[in-house]
């Protein structure tokens, strides 16, 4: 994998308002030439709002950035031109063809003529559409509808992709796949910006940015974010979920307790004598549990933590 | 299935976001004050600065002086002096001049002879309520100036463009016959433009999914909808006619509550009408221009508010049948100005109770709550 | 009163020529908490608007607490709620009105309604926002709002389609709470979701793709039904580790996921140990291997793999357009 140091985006202070709203709130990271970089946050937290800045799209209400070595705030047209873009509404034709879109989208970006053939094969190969040249986009399943449109993005080789939530709704197959083809563009050299409220998707960036109401709450690799947090976790399986979340809040020593999955994960404050405090309080309400582990935080974890410590949780 | 607490329920929710939506507010309360007020000053009684063009033929000190007397009445303006007959038709049909005066070779010969003298004068006759004006200043004028002179007043006839200027408004419009014709319109307005909304409008925005799985009936749905429409049609009713007598001096000789009760039957048939096309279009763009083309345009056009029914051509004198608000102009002109009760009005009354039925059950009748 | 069971019965919806739901049956026991689970156009949304009696069925049938779908729909409704994947209260309304307009509808009894408002406020926690206009609610907020507006005539049978779409992970914990006491007070819940990790929260779930029943059973009936096992390794350089495990005799399946490599073999014990001298063999650091629980995201991937051959052998199932 190429290691230039130099950045493909910068931004600094970034931010969006709509009249008293603030969509994006100061928002500052940097990202390096052939990372795959995550957006994680849930929907209205600003992550769109940050793309379409980055892309040139919405002016910054204030900060700035650069992206592709151009500057955000009096070179839109030159970032525009070098990247790439799925939006997260559907960006392609439903009633063109696979084959007239990728050629609407070549000279949409300029593709040099000579060059066009090859890059529409190259797409058709990529997205495994070979064979379905002329059917209406309308018509592919949604998997091979994103493969499509990730190929339109990059028919003419931009050095970053900016992906808006490219694989909402699709099934983990064709996730996995697309995955796939966002690693083999990584590794030939494209800084790949991605965005997602699916904390399982996060794990495939090398470094996660998570938003939440317009602010940045954490900013790593996801091993490290689930390393720093500071409070272990540990988990109980019980049968009566809710009346033990209830059972455990306000409990000394016990930060917050909450579903996760068909066990509860509880944040303490040390993890020593953790098992006997939560055991303790559960049995004294009359609650069965079984097994209380410790266990490494998952993103959901992270993110309820950073949450927490940036000023409480998101209630309007 | 009709209950009393679901059916308020929904009475409810409709009147809190009407009461929030500034669009519909104003054009539920403004927009027929302003059409009002519009109408109202349109028709002014003042006639001045008249275009007009001389044709003068005895080009005498005479004439001259004929000229200056209307130049200087202040009703007239003096565009130009043409020398043959022929321009006076390119005049007029321009609309360049309103008015042509003609005066012949003989006429400071006859005056001063003591013989009568023709003066013509023709008029544009689109316009009618100009034209007569025009023809009664001109009247004036020339008595005034000599009473021997035999005014020969006409309107210009030519080829087929001037059966098209009669047709166009050839009763004169006043404001005693704007107000009453305007309830009609503005009722229809209404109708058209917020109850067309109201169901595509849940559609649209997925509400009206959620409320399909609740108990509550299409019934319900509907006359729910319907109800705070009711309200704010009854009270633009109210709302012009005060105005229309208290502003515009038009004369209320009926009765108040033969008109607020044949005005909820008309009412509540063109809000189902408007509800039927909301049900139908299930989108809110669509429904707008169903409700322009099927409520608004023909209570506008062919209900003898804008245009006299007799004068129509033969075709669209058929669908005026069709349509409902042509009866209930009758029934406002004639409370207004006639003072005529159920009497007179009772065939109408029944066409507006069956306006109401017709209009209640389309809606009630093609609106689905569930998704197809 | 019949209990509040539900059975699907060879439910099927046709939107022109597409099968949107294509045959499904399966049964949902009450005070279940039962899930559909699937990508988009699986067909969930389709289910769940058939239960909720807002779109009649093509074919086949529903039975709610005893009451068939495709003949009497309405009289479903007064046991059942149903929340709609898109926000389906009124942005024009508050809170407050909003749960009052829905309270009326289901003729909840004045006295009955502050116990239970207060209630829901407090598990919601949208006891401060009651005169905020519902348009002005955050995402998470607005579910909330639209879980109490479902729950306030107390229903036997709750239908949630994807409530914790995009929510933040708050919010969705909140969520999930109200859920599990409400099922834990005896309702019988059927929530649709597109979330792989949220399936393993269920009681049963039935998994859908393209409109079909591809699986159904317990969280860990399921996950015992993987074939093999899945290995977790730390390599450097995981795609091309993956690239050269995917040509690997022993390994049935092999996918990265973050830092991890998962490759699926028949036996950990026996396999094991091929595969990572194959890795080492191939110049690849291997820091550390163990067996990891398959997710139901693997079950998902399983489940449409055997489905996918099985059609292949058989290509004469009828049914699909």
């Amino acid at each position: 994998m190429t290691e230039r140091q130099d950045s493909a985006v910068t931004a600094a202070g970034l931010t969006k308002r709509f009249g008293g709203f603030v969509a994006v709130d100061r928002v500052s990271f940097e990202v390096r030439a052939g990372e795959i970089f995550g957006f994680l946050g849930p929907n209205g937290a600003g992550k769109t709002t940050t793309i379409k800045m980055l892309t040139g799209l919405f002016l910054p209400t204030s900060g700035s950035g650069r992206v592709a070595g151009f500057d955000l705030m009096t070179e839109a047209d030159a970032i525009r031109r070098s990247i790439g873009y799925m939006s997260q509404l559907f960006s392609l034709y439903g009633d063109l063809t696979v084959a007239e879109n990728i050629a609407f989208f070549s000279r949409l970006y300029s593709v040099p003529k000579n060059q066009r053939p090859g890059r529409r094969d190259w797409v058709l190969q990529m997205a495994g559409l070979t064979e379905h040249v002329d059917r209406l986009t309308r018509d592919l399943p949604l998997g091979w509808k994103q493969r499509l449109a990730l190929g339109c993005a990059v028919l003419h080789e931009p050095p970053i992709l900016f992906l808006d939530e490219p694989t909402s709704g699709v099934d983990p197959i064709s996730r996995r796949s697309f995955w796939d083809l966002i690693y083999e563009l990584a590794e030939s050299g494209t800084t790949v910006f991605v965005t997602t409220h699916y904390m399982e998707e996060a794990e495939y960036c090398h470094r996660l940015a998570l938003m939440n109401r317009g602010r940045l709450i954490a900013l790593d690799t996801p091993r490290a974010l689930r390393e720093t947090t500071d409070e272990p976790i540990f988990e109980v399986r019980v049968r009566e979920a809710a009346r033990a979340v209830e059972a455990l809040q306000g409990v000394s020593g016990i930060i917050e307790a909450g579903m996760f999955g068909r066990s509860l994960h509880v944040a303490v404050e040390t993890a020593d004598g953790a098992v006997e405090l939560i055991g303790g309080r559960l049995s004294a309400k009359g609650l069965d549990f079984e097994g209380i582990e410790p266990v490494e935080p998952a993103l959901d974890d992270v993110f309820v933590a950073r949450v927490r410590a940036a000023g409480g949780a998101p209630i309007d | 299935m009709l209950n009393r607490t679901r059916l308020l329920a929904v009475a409810r929710k409709e009147t809190i976001q009407l009461r929030r939506d500034t669009r519909s507010l104003l054009m539920a309360f403004v927009l027929p004050v302003l059409l009002l007020v519009l109408f109202g000053y349109a028709i002014s009684w003042d006639v001045k600065d008249i275009p007009m063009a001389v044709l003068d033929r005895d080009m005498s000190a005479t004439s001259r002086e004929l000229i200056d007397t209307f130049k200087s009445s202040g009703y007239f303006q003096i565009r130009g002096f043409i020398e043959d007959e022929r321009e006076v038709n390119a005049l007029l049909d321009r609309g360049a001049v309103r008015a042509v005066l003609v005066i012949p070779p003989g006429f400071s010969r006859d005056l001063g002879s003591g013989e009568r003298t023709p003066v013509q004068v023709i008029v544009d006759g689109s316009d009618a309520n100009t034209a007569t004006i025009a023809l009664g200043y001109t009247r004036g004028i020339v008595q005034s100036y000599s009473s021997r002179i035999l005014l020969r007043g006409a309107e210009a006839s030519m080829p087929i463009e001037s059966r098209t200027r009669v047709w166009y408004n050839e009763e004169l419009l006043s404001r005693n016959m704007i107000v009453p014709g305007l309830v009609a319109v503005i009722m229809m307005i209404i109708a058209a433009m917020l109850t067309s909304l109201t169901i595509a409008r849940e559609w649209e925005r997925g509400t009206m999914e959620q409320l399909a799985a609740t108990p509550v009936s299409r019934a319900e749905v509907v006359l729910g909808k319907l109800l705070p429409y009711v309200g704010v049609g009854l009270i633009d009713v109210v709302l012009v006619s005060v105005i229309g007598v208290a502003l515009f001096q038009v004369p209320f000789h009926g009765n108040p509550v033969l008109l607020m009760t044949l005005s909820l039957a008309f009412l509540i048939g063109a809000l189902g009408l408007g509800m039927f096309i909301s049900a139908v279009a299930r989108s809110q763009l669509l429904a707008t221009q169903m409700a322009m083309i099927l409520t608004f345009l023909p209570a506008y056009l062919l209900s003898g508010f804008m245009y006299a029914v007799d004068v129509l051509p033969a075709p669209l004198k058929v669908i005026t049948y069709l349509v409902p608000a042509r009866y209930f102009l009758v029934v406002t002109r004639g409370i207004f100005l006639k003072g005529v009760g159920v009497e007179v009005l009772w065939a109408q009354g029944l066409l507006m109770i069956g306006f109401a039925v017709v209009g209640l059950a389309a809606a009630a009748r093609v609106f689905r709550k569930e998704m197809s | 009163m019949n209990s509040a069971t539900i059975r699907v019965e060879n439910l099927s919806r046709r939107f022109g020529n597409i099968l949107a739901v294509d045959g499904l049956s399966f049964e949902v026991a009450e005070g279940q908490l039962f899930g559909l689970v699937g990508p988009d156009g699986a067909g969930k949304t389709t289910t769940l608007r058939t239960l909720a009696g807002v779109m009649p069925p093509t074919s086949g049938d529903a039975v709610l607490a005893g009451i068939s779908v495709a003949d009497d729909p309405e009289s479903v409704k007064h046991d059942i709620a149903y929340m709609s994947q898109r926000f389906g209260l009124y942005a024009d309304l508050t809170v407050m009105e909003n749960l009052m307009f829905y309270a009326d509808l289901y003729q909840v009894r004045r006295r009955e309604r502050e116990p239970r408002l207060d209630r829901l406020f407090r598990f919601s926690n949208l006891g401060p926002f009651k005169n905020r206009l519902a348009g002005a609610l955050s995402g998470g907020m607005k579910q909330k709002l639209g879980l109490s507006c479902a729950l306030i005539h107390e229903p036997r049978i709750l239908l949630l389609d994807e409530p914790t779409f995009g929510v933040d992970p708050i919010s969705r914990r909140d969520l999930w709470l109200i859920v599990h006491e409400m099922v834990a007070n005896g309702v019988t819940a059927v929530v649709s979701t597109a979330y792989m990790d949220e399936a393993e929260r269920f009681d049963r779930l039935a998994m859908l793709h393209q409109g079909r029943l591809v699986a159904a059973g317990t969280p860990d009936d399921l996950m015992a039904g993987v074939e093999g096992e899945i290995l977790g390794l730390e390599v450097d350089r995981l795609r091309a580790a993956k690239r050269v495990l995917s040509g690997h005799p022993a390994v049935l399946l092999a996918a990265v996921f973050g830092e991890t490599l998962h490759a699926t073999v028949a036996s950990a014990e026996r396999d094991g140990p091929a595969i990572v001298h194959a890795l080492t063999e191939g110049g690849f650091r291997v820091d550390s291997v163990r067996t990891v629980p398959p997710s139901m995201e693997d079950v998902f991937i399983h489940q449409i793999a055997r489905a996918d051959s099985e059609r292949e052998k058989a290509p004469t199932s009828g049914g699909r357009a």
